[in-house]
């Protein structure tokens, strides 16, 4: 410590202010692009100042929350987080083999690295974009939510727990192979133990994201919350809006603490 | 038929030969202690006798089978492990399954695989898991996480996962070099148990010699991936000794038996 401390400061070819450069290059690259995306976003402040008296008017519009359809936003709301527990279970059961096979430690190259460019593209489509095509595929209702949750959870998984199965300590699991165990062996007892807990982790993590995207994908008509949420808002009626809205909050809060509790006791 | 027969054999990792022409046979029922400075390839032979790494050349039989021959591992390799219990420095047990589950893991290879996969265990397997744990006095542990559990515990039962694999030979990787001595000691005497008891062929490769001196009848000695030893432990001169650790300030004292020693050469377990 005491000798290479000074070893790294009294650098003499010049590393200091060759990183400080780094670093302004760095910086005007990250202004560029802000300036640049400024324009495309076609961001323009003063239109919300402009617009203030509209604002506050539209603003206005949502209270009070109109509950008198409560029982029906609620139990859409049900739906919403039964499309989110499906999705996330399917998803979960797809993603543990091709978690693992997208592993480089588990899988040789020739099948890691096509399984995992199969779950890059489940997870670079967006799960409105799924709900949309399997709408046409089964029809409007739930299970097109269903199917959209299952196919980019699935994606976002595998990649989550793969990463989880990457970093574990290989010397339990060659105990597992000294003992004559078959590869499948080796797994369930050698890999399967030491990533359970972030495996459960992620799930969770992920079934509260999901909660939340089932509340969208009934936007365009995959069942749940979203397509009452769309109706109230296509017919600008903002009280009811506002109600619907803080259903989903109130839904979402809970199911976030709840999930988090069970996560903190498995670390 | 010999229970480990290895000739010829040779590996080189890129330009640094770790292997040497290394012939070595042990019979059945014998207890022999595998030792050199860090770096002679005592682990590396070890892993090829498991059937880990694919020598260059040379063929190694366990039981009369062959594991590797010629550079290639032997197809059934997985089958022969299983008359292999191989005992590891770190231990290698899954910190998060219970003691017991991870000695039961030792008969995986007898059990159908669907059943195995569900670790669903018959009452019988149960059994003889607890009943090896009780042989390395470690059956109030059963159902503790091995996590829980100090070293020399978890070395104790890691061998006794190899007991219920039903292991012919035992191959131990320094197995208390990251013990405490009272733990070691507490090994060793098991070790020479199972081979008493057992009749089962270990190979423990040591950085103790004064440990191997009192446990090992045979000594084989390795430097620079050379057999440079292997004979009774009585004939081992502190010239000799002193000679094999030279290039290895770490074991240098433990180069000679210490001086003073109850028993230097005496085998106490060999009844
Ligand atoms: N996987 C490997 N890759 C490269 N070199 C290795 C590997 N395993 C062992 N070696 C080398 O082989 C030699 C013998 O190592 P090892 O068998 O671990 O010695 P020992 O167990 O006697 O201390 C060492 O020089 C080591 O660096
Ligand atoms: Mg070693």
């Amino acid at each position: 410590m005491q000798t290479a401390t000074p070893a790294k400061t009294v650098d003499p070819s010049g590393g200091f202010s060759r990183s400080s450069l780094g670093s302004l290059l760095i910086w005007g690259l990250v202004l560029g692009v802000l300036a640049w995306s400024w324009q495309g976003a076609e961001i323009r402040p003063m239109a919300l100042i402009g617009d203030s008296a509209n604002m506050a008017e539209f603003a206005a519009g949502f209270f009070p929350p109109n509950f008198a359809d409560w029982r029906i936003h609620v139990s859409e709301m049900i739906v919403t987080v039964q499309i989110a527990i499906w999705g996330t279970v399917l998803a979960v059961v797809c993603a543990v083999p091709f978690g693992l096979l997208s592993s480089s430690n588990i899988a040789p190259a020739w099948i890691y690295q096509p399984v995992r460019r199969l779950m890059d593209a489940a997870r670079a489509i967006n799960e409105m974009v799924f709900a949309m095509l399997f709408i046409v595929a089964v029809g409007l209702g739930p299970f097109a939510g269903v199917l959209a949750l299952w196919v980019h959870t699935t994606g976002i998984l595998a990649k989550l727990f793969s990463e989880a199965v990457e970093a574990i300590d290989p010397q339990p699991v060659e105990g597992i192979r000294a003992t004559g165990a078959n590869v499948l062996e080796e797994i369930v007892y050698g890999v399967i133990p030491q990533v359970m807990p972030l495996w459960v982790s992620y799930t969770l993590y992920r079934f509260e994201s999901n909660v939340r995207s089932a509340s969208v994908v009934g936007m365009v008509g995959a069942g749940g919350i979203g397509v009452t949420l769309y109706d109230v808002i296509r017919s600008f009626d903002y009280a009811q809006t506002c109600a619907v809205m803080l259903i989903i909050i109130a839904f979402v809060t809970v199911i976030d603490l709840i999930s988090a509790r069970i996560r903190k006791t498995l670390m | 038929m010999h229970a480990i027969h290895v000739s010829g054999l040779t590996k080189t990792f890129g330009s640094r030969r770790a292997l040497d022409d290394v012939s070595l046979t042990i019979a059945p029922g014998e207890m022999v202690a595998l030792i050199g400075a860090s770096g002679s390839g005592k682990s590396t032979l070890l892993r090829h006798l498991s059937g880990f790494v694919a020598g260059d050349c040379g063929e190694i039989c366990i039981c009369g089978e062959a594991v590797q021959n010629g550079g290639r591992i032997a197809r059934n390799v997985r089958d022969l492990r299983s008359h292999i219990g191989f005992i590891f420095q770190q231990f290698n047990l899954v910190g998060r399954l219970t003691l017991l589950t991870n000695v039961l893991t030792g008969q995986l290879h007898r059990i159908p695989t669907h059943r195995s996969l569900l670790r669903i265990f018959t009452r019988k397997e149960r059994d003889l898991g607890l009943q090896a744990l009780a042989e390395v006095g470690m059956e109030r542990y059963a159902f503790q996480r091995a996590s829980t559990l100090s070293g020399g515990q978890q070395q104790r039962a890691a061998i006794a996962r190899a007991l219920v694999q039903g292991a012919k030979v035992v191959l131990a990787d320094e197995p208390i070099a990251s013990l405490d001595p009272e733990s070691s000691r507490k090994v060793m005497e098991i070790l020479a148990r199972v081979n008493r008891e057992h009749g089962c062929a270990v190979l423990v490769s040591l950085h103790q010699v004064d440990v191997a001196l009192r446990y090992c009848p045979r000594v084989v000695a390795m430097r620079d991936g050379r057999v440079v030893y292997d004979g009774p432990a009585a004939g081992l001169s502190p010239e000799f000794l002193k000679d094999l650790y030279c290039c290895d300030p770490e074991a240098a004292s433990a180069g000679a038996p210490p001086a003073g020693a109850p028993e230097p050469v005496a085998l106490p377990l060999a009844a």
